[in-house]
């Protein structure tokens, strides 16, 4: 009989434990684009500070599991370097997109390399397999190693649209995530890859494309071309506290603050807008 | 006369406790039994999608080496060639197989037959850590240790088949190694007492004898170790470089099925066809683990004979 009470405790605990988040606290959860990660983790915390109820869970996983996740419900927030529209399976009329910041894609090389620059013709060509060697573009007499981020994530998307002009890229090494990227590229002499600029670092060296280097300034007047929005999608009956929260990151307190500090560009701040098919067209104000 | 009948055909307080002991264990088993049959149906329904709906075929799913969901062919089915992921898992696999086998029955050779204390105190608690090590530390050496020196020893990137066969290697090492003891440990004393006795030396003891006796369970523990290559993920994904394209040599970037799902898998809906080829990878994956198993108890069956 002792043993019969055990596993009727151990159940009721199990089930009592459980119930244990529902106490007042009030939780959310967005994932997805590990681009927009960094922002969504501080601005979450921030939240958090402000509403001491009020937690935001923030996880990665890609744009794909983003827009995928929040389609199917199971989370309060996605996370998207794309339009959903742009996701095959995606029906984006059943979401509400917000836009919520600008960010840049830089190309980032090993840092022994003496090149600094390259035409954007170049660089297109170094991703499509044309160009394999780096004399050929001015630098020393070494293979280069494209290291690719893998099919479908949202930055290789942004990188693609803004740079190969729908010239498919070799197929070479793929990393799963940014981090990976950048400690590759700090090892490999000859390599080259690209990441959000929040993820720049001085593990790496950034590249300016015909002479222009990816500040936000140069972002903002669209003389860096390779820039997208960051999404933030929502299911149609969010509840209070998902609106809350984006509204919270279109504030203009985060927007002014972290999203500067961390390397994105504000919406705001934009001169040029890009639509859903990457034409880039000035705001009018 | 009553009270007898009653106590002869009331269930007794034993018989009663064995009754529930035996619906317990019934239901739990059953529940793994469901658990494990739903898990494969699951995996099969999604992975067969893209033969059935896309109209891949399966013969060049297997041979092709295109792998590139969003695109299609003159008949519109979605390029999927799996070639490039099933020569870089076999290739890791075997490699890594091919260099650990000696060592790990060099090393069970030693603690069975040559140096059973030695063994205990210092080979075996140094087997038991290489277990109990996670994958993602091996892959984190691998990236930082292995890679540069593969690197510098023959060039390329570093990536490659190469640098996962040596990850590998370390990986499986402990299952073979731990495997071949037991089975060496399993060869009957009065095997090696008649062979001394007939005036053999203790190589010739242990090549002519326990080895040959002690072959199936050896085999089976090579088995496994292969299994464990086969189907290690993170740690290879680390290493190999990933690059969906045919191995042209050893230090080439290369991939694995494992890695492809990994990589993959949180940039796919759910639904669409790139996912679907995910889960046929998936698919084929639980097809060689349950070869490698039928392996293992075809090899187990053979030995007892």
């Amino acid at each position: 009989m002792k043993k019969t009470w055990l596993l009727v405790i151990s159940f009721v605990s199990l089930i009592i434990l459980t119930g244990c988040g529902n106490s007042k606290e009030e939780t959310i959860t967005a994932v997805g684009s590990s681009a927009v990660q960094p922002l969504t983790e501080a601005a979450g915390e921030k939240y958090s500070e402000l509403n001491k109820d009020s937690y935001i869970n923030v996880q990665g996983g890609g744009t794909g599991t983003g827009l995928s996740q929040i389609q199917s419900g199971a989370v309060d927030i996605g996370n998207s370097d794309l339009f959903a529209e742009q996701k095959k399976g995606i029906d984006a009329d059943k979401l509400v997109g917000y836009q919520i910041c600008v960010v840049g894609i830089v190309p980032i090389v090993n840092k022994e390399l003496n090149v600094d620059n390259l035409s954007l013709s170049q660089l297109r060509k170094i991703f499509s397999g044309e160009i394999t060697n780096w004399k050929e573009v001015g630098g020393p007499d070494l293979a280069i190693t494209v290291v690719n981020r893998a099919n479908g994530s949202g930055t290789r998307s942004v990188f693609e649209n803004s740079v190969m002009n729908n010239i498919e890229t070799k197929s070479s090494q793929e990393q799963d995530s940014s981090g990976m990227v950048r400690q590759i590229i700090s090892n490999t002499p000859g390599s080259i890859s690209y990441v959000a600029l929040p993820y720049l670092n001085s593990d790496a060296k950034a590249l300016t494309i015909d002479h222009k280097a990816a500040t936000p300034k140069n972002i903002i007047n669209n003389d860096w071309k390779i820039w997208a929005y960051e999404h933030m999608y929502t299911q149609k009956n969010a509840n209070k506290l998902t609106k809350d929260f984006v509204k919270y990151i279109l504030s203009d307190e985060v927007q002014n603050d972290i999203v500067k500090k961390m390397k994105y560009i504000p919406m705001k701040d934009m001169k040029y807008q890009k639509d859903i098919n990457g034409h880039v067209t000035p705001i009018k104000r | 006369m009553d009270n007898i009948k009653a106590k002869l055909t009331v269930k007794s307080k034993s018989s009663k406790r064995e009754m529930n002991g035996k619906i317990i264990s019934m239901f739990c088993t059953t529940i793994i039994v469901v658990l494990v049959i739903s898990l494969i149906g699951f995996i099969a329904s999604k992975g067969i999608a893209i033969f059935v709906v896309d109209k891949v075929n399966i013969f060049d799913f297997l041979t092709h080496s295109v792998w590139s969901a969003d695109k299609t062919d003159s008949q519109g089915r979605p390029l999927l060639g799996a070639l490039p992921m099933i020569v870089g898992s076999f290739g890791v696999t075997f490699l890594a197989t091919i260099i650990a086998t000696p060592f790990a029955v060099a090393a069970a050779i030693f603690m069975t037959e040559i140096s059973p204390k030695l063994g205990n105190k210092v080979l075996q608690p140094v087997i038991e850590l290489l277990v109990g090590i996670p994958s993602v530390v091996y892959g984190f050496i691998g990236v930082s240790v292995v890679v540069p020196l593969v690197r510098k020893m023959f060039g390329g990137s570093g990536f490659g088949i190469l640098a996962g066969t040596f990850v590998l290697f370390v990986m499986i090492l402990p299952t073979i190694t731990s495997m071949s003891i037991d089975a060496l440990k399993a060869v009957p004393r009065h095997y090696r007492e008649a062979a001394l006795a007939v005036g053999a030396t203790r190589w010739q003891t242990i090549s002519r004898v326990v080895l040959k006796a002690g072959a199936p369970g050896l085999f089976t523990a090579v088995v496994f170790g292969m299994a464990r290559a086969f189907g290690e993920a993170l740690a290879v994904q680390m290493v190999i470089g990933n690059a969906m394209l045919l191995p042209q040599n050893l230090i080439s970037p290369a991939s694995t099925l494992t890695s492809v799902l990994t990589m993959n898998m949180g940039n796919t809906v759910m639904g669409t066809t790139s996912n679907n080829a995910l889960w046929s990878l998936a698919l084929l994956l639980l097809l060689m683990s349950l070869l490698f198993n039928s392996l293992v108890k075809f090899i187990a069956k053979k030995g007892t004979l």
